[in-house]
């Protein structure tokens, strides 16, 4: 493996050079990189990872990168910060939370990934790049494009969150909003990215593209002070990030730098949009295909690329999938936020109540390390919590006010009292 | 009566360079088939062992997926643009639904490789 990585068809195993490829020639089935562990072992140790930066490359050598790469943006290395209070509400004892709403440039994971995939761009002689996204994939490449002067074509459905389209074209990309969902955008992609030279992360760069997501469970198990936790709960768009944990975990076994434990993979999606949790409930092989209705809208892909995968490293860890309303993702948005200080986007609201409903219901034990995967931003889909809070009339510059203000508020907060007692 | 169909570049390899037919299929499996005639070099590419056209190969008529129209029994309609893409969203099938036993037997066709080694029979101690 002269590069130190190299593309693998995910099915029949045929292996190919390194190309802007994502679909194997003999069978049709989806490609994957192949890092060669042997090479890294000599460089991928606990002392040269804590001597390295502070952000995803820091596992640099477990990339499909060049080896002399050097990264234009400082993407990954977010908070893993302990969760007492939501512990607490929830009825767990040692809950984590990966926060990756604070990931750099453009506040969701998708930096990672991205920051993968125009790396490759790079090295492939690609002037434009493009993708098809449920938003913060679009901020993403937009804003790493920008970086690297590369030209862009992001297509998205035309429903979306207008912080998202916003967030995208203040960075000069091109946008094209499309009258469909996501499963309509990416179908034209994937033909866009037949007819034009362009490289489009999550079609003809995908296999590099999701290596990007590995560094969400390097980062993990690092930050754990280099052990697995017990179980990992983790949105499901596409499907891709669970086994890309998943992978991460592995790799890390394999090159001796965590101890072999299991590990239960949980992974969450919202009602209206349930294909993959909705196979594990089952037992199905196969993905369902759905027609997406619901709030979530970055987890609104109604035909996942990797369901089949995520559906199956969820069951042979012996995890669980669950999906949940709009009403209880407001809500879960908003006791993250009370309990933990962290505002997240609609997916985060995801995976924080299919949390909840998995202690709820026993899935998992409240004493296990369990880490909880929050991906995006809240600032990103202020629109969910419209009308969710009250303002009250202004009032004017002088003390003797505020304490009236104080007055009225405590009165207010009593007859709430006696109200739910009175029901109680 | 004939439909447009469009191939995907990964077929090309396999179709002497053809990126579309004419075809004058009534559903899926005559089209299907027809292909197979047309590009006998395709067909065992289409088919796993089994038989079964690849779970990875997606059929979408005017933009919509053809699973949502009825499938199979979907009549083809004049003037019809389908569409033919493999891989950007997998795992589903015609043919599939079979609720999996777990083992290494019933998970083949379903999804054979350990996605860390690669391999079918995944030799990382999965």
């Amino acid at each position: 493996m002269a590069a130190g990585y190299e593309l693998r068809c995910r099915e029949c195993g045929k292996r190919f050079e390194n190309a802007p490829l994502s679909i194997c020639d003999e069978c049709f089935s989806p490609l994957e990189v192949q890092c060669d562990l042997d090479a890294a072992r000599k460089t991928f140790t606990r002392e040269a990872i804590a001597a390295g930066p502070s952000s995803m490359w820091r596992y640099q050598a477990l990339l499909p990168v060049p080896e002399h790469y050097k990264p234009t943006t400082p993407a990954g290395w977010t908070p893993l910060i302990e969760a007492p209070r939501l512990a607490q509400r929830i009825g767990a004892r040692n809950l984590w939370i990966k926060n990756d709403a604070v990931c750099l440039p453009t506040l969701s994971f998708k930096d990672r990934v991205v920051a993968v995939a125009l790396a490759n761009a790079k090295v492939f002689g690609f002037d434009t790049v493009g993708c098809s996204s449920t938003g913060n994939l679009a901020n993403a490449v937009a804003a790493d494009a920008a970086r690297l002067g590369l030209k862009t074509y992001i297509l998205v459905p035309a429903d979306l969150e207008p912080a998202k389209i916003l967030n995208t074209q203040v960075y000069g990309a091109t946008l094209v909003r499309i009258d469909g969902n996501y499963d309509h955008v990416n179908r034209l992609c994937s033909q866009i990215a037949d007819r034009y030279n362009w490289g489009f992360v999550n079609v003809n760069l995908r296999p590099y593209y999701a290596e990007g997501s590995k560094t969400v469970g390097f980062e993990i198990a690092e930050q754990l002070g280099w052990r697995l936790p017990d179980n990992v709960v983790v949105p499901m768009a596409g499907g891709s990030l669970i086994t890309k944990i998943r992978k991460a975990f592995k790799e890390l076994i394999a090159l001796g730098l965590v101890e072999d434990k299991p590990v239960r993979f949980f992974g969450a999606q919202a009602t209206g949009c349930s294909p993959i949790s909705t196979a594990v409930k089952t037992g199905a092989d196969a993905i369902e295909p759905q027609r997406p209705a619901t709030i979530a809208r970055s987890l609104a892909i109604g035909n996942p690329a990797d369901g089949v995968y995520a559906a199956r490293a969820i069951r042979d860890s012996g995890g669980w999938a669950e999906d949940v309303s709009d009403v209880e993702i407001v809500s879960a948005i908003q006791e993250l936020a009370e309990t933990e200080g962290i505002f997240t986007e609609t997916a985060g609201g995801v995976t924080t109540a299919v949390t909840a409903r998995l202690y709820a219901h026993g899935r998992i034990h409240l004493d296990e390390l369990t880490v909880s995967c929050i991906t995006g931003n809240g600032l990103k889909t202020t629109d969910v919590l419209e009308g969710a809070y009250e303002q009250h009339a202004a009032i004017r510059p002088r003390l003797s006010d505020f304490e009236n203000y104080l007055a009225e508020a405590s009165e207010e907060n009593e007859l709430v009292v006696e109200r739910v007692s009175s029901l109680g | 009566m004939s439909v447009r169909v469009l191939l995907p570049n990964a077929f090309q390899k396999h179709t002497n360079g053809a990126r579309e037919i004419e075809s004058n299929a009534a559903n899926l499996p005559q089209l299907i088939t027809e292909i197979e005639t047309n590009f006998p070099a395709l067909k065992t590419h289409l088919r796993d062992e089994q038989g079964q056209v690849r779970r990875f190969i997606n059929f979408y008529v005017n933009e919509e997926d053809i699973r949502f129209l009825g499938n199979d029994k979907y009549a083809f309609q004049d003037g019809d643009e389908v569409l033919v893409i493999p891989s950007i969203a997998g795992g589903s099938s015609a043919e599939s639904g079979t609720p999996s036993a777990g083992s290494g037997e019933s998970r083949r066709g379903v999804c054979c490789c350990c996605s860390y080694c690669g391999q079918e029979e995944c030799i990382c101690g999965d």
